[in-house]
C-alpha cells in the first residue's frame, strides 16, 4: 500500500516538473531570485576591481581582474587618518560577540524557568513580551538614552551591550521551542537527583540547540547591522562600528577617489551575516516552524 | 523520589509555619526565578521602564540639563499643528510604511510557497533571503552605485543608452526621486522579512489535509491556499506580520544613508529621523518623546489590527 503510494506521488512529480506552469514558475523564481541577488553579486565583484575597473566608462559589472588591493588600500591607508579602519572592525567584531553571547544565554534561561517551572506571574510576563514585540525599539531609545549617559557608560563597549541584551523578539523565539521540551525528560533526572543548574545546562540546553543556533544568527544579524545604538552612544569616532564607519567614508568629500576602500568596506560590512546564515541554515529552519504567534 | 513527595506536598493547604512555607516556596520557586531574573531586571530597565518614561517625558519639556517641567499635550498639539516638517516626516513614513510593509509581506509569502515546493529550496531560500540580514547602510553604498547622480551611475547609464533620458537623473538628491529610491532599496532589503517564518510555517502544515480537501472538492493549489494553508498558518502570519509593521515604521538607516539628515527639502524625512534629530541633536528630550509616543501608537494600533485578523 505505502510503495503503491509513493510510486503514485512520484508519477505526479514527474508530471509536474516536465509541465508548462512549472516553466514558468522556475523562471519567476529565477527572475525573482536574480533580482534579489544581483546587487549584492556586484557588491562582491566590485570589492575586487583594480583601480582602473573601477573608474571605467561605460561601468562594468562583473571585474575582470580581481584583486585584493582594494581591501589593502582601506587596511592600510586609512591608518593615516586619525582612527585605523582595523579598529572598527574591531569594535564591531567585540560588541556583537559578547552581546550576542550574553542575550542568548539569559534569553535561555529565562525562558526555559518560564517554559518549564509554571512560576507564579508566568502568564502576566509572557503576554507582556508579547505586547513589546509590537513596541519600535525606537520608542525607548531616549530613556534608555539618559540611563547609560546617567551611568557614564557613553562612549564605553558596555553602552554598546547591556541595553541590547533583554530582547522581547529573542526571549520568545526560545520560549515557543522550549515549550516542546518533555517534561518527563526533566523530571528523570530531577528524580535522578540532579541539580537544576545542572538540568538546564545538560539535558535544555542540548535540546534547545536549534533554538539558539537560530538565535544566534538573529542576534548577530541584527547586533551586526546595528546603526542606530553606536549612532547616539558613541561620540567619539574610535568607539564606533562598521556601519557607522562605512557611512563616513562612502559620504563626503573624497568618496569618489575612496570608491575602491568602500567597496571592500561595504564587503566587510556584508559577508559576515551571510556566512553566518549559511552555516547555520539547517538549525533556522527547524527552529522557525515554532515561531508563530497564537492570538 | 522524596522529592517528588516534598513537591507535591507544600501545593496544598499547609499549616506549618510561616518559616518553613517561605523556605519550601524557595526551594520549588527560587532557582527557577534566579534563572529568569537576569532577563527580567534588564528587560524592566531597558524596556518596560522607557516606555512609561518617554510616555509622562512627553509631557514636559526637558533638555537634560534644568529639570523637567510640565507642560501637558503642549508638545502633541504642536507636532500635529505647528510642526510642519514632522507631518512631512509623518506623511513619508506613511507612504513608505504602506508600500514597503505590503509588499514585502506578500512577496516573502508568495517566494516561501512557490520555493517550499522547489527543487533545490535551500540554494532559493539563500538567494532570495540575503538581501535582508545585510546591512542597511552597506546596501545603500551598493544601490548607490545604481543610483548615482552621474553618467558612472549604471541606472543613468543605462537609459541614456536606450534614449529615455538626455541627462542624468540626480536621484539621490532631486527631492521628487528620493523616497522612490529609499522604497526601491527597502522593498529589496525587506521581501526577506517574514520569509523565513512562512518557509517553516508551510513546511508544518499536514499533507493529510490537502488530500482530505481534495476529497471535498478543493482543486487547484490556489484553493488549498485559500482554504487550508492561511488558516493553519495564522500564528506565522501574524508574527511576520507585527514584525513588517514594526520594521516598516521604523525606517531609518536607509534613508539617512540614501539623501542624510536634513534631507534635500525633507524628502527622505522619517518620523525616527525627527525623533533623532531633536533628541539626540537639539537635546529637547520632552519633544523627541512625544514623537516617540507616536510611533508606539501608530506601530502598537497596527500591531492590534493585525492581531484582530489573525485570531
Amino acid at each position: 500500500m505505502g510503495t503503491h503510494k509513493n510510486n503514485e506521488s512520484k508519477k505526479l512529480k514527474k508530471r509536474k516538473w516536465f509541465s508548462v506552469s512549472w516553466f514558468f514558475t522556475y523562471l519567476f523564481m529565477i527572475l525573482l531570485v536574480a533580482f534579489t541577488s544581483l546587487p549584492l553579486v556586484y557588491m562582491v565583484s566590485t570589492a575586487f576591481k583594480p583601480i582602473d575597473e573601477l573608474f571605467i566608462y561605460p561601468p562594468q559589472f562583473l571585474v575582470r581582474k580581481p584583486t585584493l588591493q582594494s581591501f589593502r588600500d582601506l587596511l592600510t591607508a586609512m591608518d593615516s587618518s586619525v582612527v585605523p579602519f582595523t579598529r572598527y572592525i574591531y569594535n564591531s567584531v567585540f560588541t556583537t560577540i559578547i552581546t550576542v553571547l550574553s542575550t542568548v544565554i539569559i534569553s535561555c534561561m529565562g525562558a526555559f524557568a518560564l517554559s518549564k517551572y509554571k512560576l507564579p506571574g508566568s502568564k502576566v510576563v509572557f503576554q507582556i513580551i508579547i505586547l513589546a514585540l509590537m513596541f519600535s525599539s525606537y520608542t525607548t531609545q531616549i530613556p534608555s538614552y539618559m540611563i547609560v549617559s546617567k551611568l557614564g557608560l557613553i562612549n564605553k563597549y558596555s553602552a554598546l551591550i547591556i541595553p541590547k541584551l533583554a530582547v522581547a523578539y529573542n526571549f520568545f523565539l526560545i520560549k515557543q521551542f522550549a515549550d516542546q521540551l518533555p517534561n518527563e525528560l526533566l523530571e528523570a533526572a530531577r528524580v535522578e537527583g540532579a541539580h537544576e543548574w545542572k538540568i538546564f545546562w545538560k539535558i535544555a540546553m542540548p535540546i534547545l540547540k536549534p533554538a539558539w543556533s537560530t538565535l544566534v544568527v538573529f542576534s548577530f544579524v541584527s547586533n551586526w547591522n546595528d546603526y542606530f545604538t553606536p549612532l547616539i552612544f558613541t561620540n567619539k569616532q574610535a568607539m564606533k562600528t562598521l556601519p557607522l564607519a562605512l557611512q563616513t567614508i562612502a559620504g563626503g568629500p573624497g568618496a569618489v577617489a575612496r570608491s575602491g576602500a568602500v567597496a571592500a568596506a561595504t564587503f566587510i560590512a556584508t559577508v559576515p551575516t551571510i556566512v553566518i546564515f549559511v552555516i547555520m541554515q539547517a538549525k533556522v529552519m527547524e527552529t522557525m516552524a515554532y515561531s508563530g504567534i497564537k492570538a | 523520589m522524596a522529592e517528588v513527595m516534598k513537591r507535591k506536598h507544600i501545593g496544598l493547604k499547609s499549616t506549618k509555619p510561616f518559616k518553613v512555607r517561605i523556605n519550601a516556596w524557595l526551594q520549588k520557586y527560587g532557582i527557577p526565578y534566579l534563572f529568569i531574573s537576569p532577563f527580567i531586571i534588564l528587560f524592566t530597565i531597558f524596556v518596560i521602564a522607557p516606555v512609561f518614561v518617554a510616555i509622562s517625558m512627553s509631557l514636559t519639556n526637558y533638555n537634560m540639563i534644568q529639570p523637567p517641567r510640565w507642560v501637558g499635550i503642549t508638545n502633541f498639539r504642536i507636532l500635529f499643528t505647528n510642526d510642519n516638517i514632522f507631518l512631512i516626516a509623518l506623511r513619508n513614513t506613511f507612504i513608505f510604511a504602506l508600500i514597503t510593509g505590503p509588499i514585502g509581506y506578500f512577496m516573502s509569502f508568495l517566494a516561501a510557497w512557490v520555493i517550499n515546493e522547489l527543487k533545490f529550496r535551500n540554494g532559493f531560500a539563500l538567494a532570495f533571503y540575503a538581501p535582508s540580514i545585510t546591512s542597511g547602510i552597506a546596501m545603500s553604498v551598493v544601490w548607490l552605485y545604481f543610483f548615482s547622480g552621474d553618467r558612472y551611475g549604471l541606472l543613468n547609464n543605462i537609459l541614456i543608452n536606450l534614449g529615455l533620458i538626455n541627462e542624468p537623473v540626480l536621484w539621490n538628491i532631486d527631492p521628487e526621486k528620493i523616497l522612490p529610491v529609499i522604497i526601491v532599496i527597502s522593498v529589496w532589503m525587506s521581501m526577506g522579512t517574514g520569509f523565513l517564518v512562512f518557509l517553516a510555517g508551510l513546511q508544518n502544515v499536514p499533507r493529510e489535509l490537502y488530500e482530505a480537501a481534495a476529497i471535498d472538492g478543493v482543486k487547484n493549489r490556489f484553493q488549498q491556499l485559500y482554504y487550508i494553508t492561511s488558516h493553519i498558518m495564522k500564528p506565522q502570519l501574524l508574527f511576520g506580520a507585527i514584525n513588517s509593521i514594526v520594521g516598516s515604521f521604523g525606517v531609518f538607516d536607509i534613508a539617512v544613508s540614501v539623501s542624510g539628515i536634513p534631507s534635500p527639502n525633507y524628502a527622505g524625512h522619517t518620523i525616527v529621523a525627527h525623533l533623532y534629530d531633536h533628541a539626540f541633536i537639539r537635546f529637547e528630550m520632552g519633544y523627541a518623546s512625544a514623537v516617540a509616543v507616536v510611533l508606539f501608537l501608530i506601530t502598537f494600533i497596527f500591531g492590534r489590527i493585525a492581531m484582530k485578523m489573525f485570531s
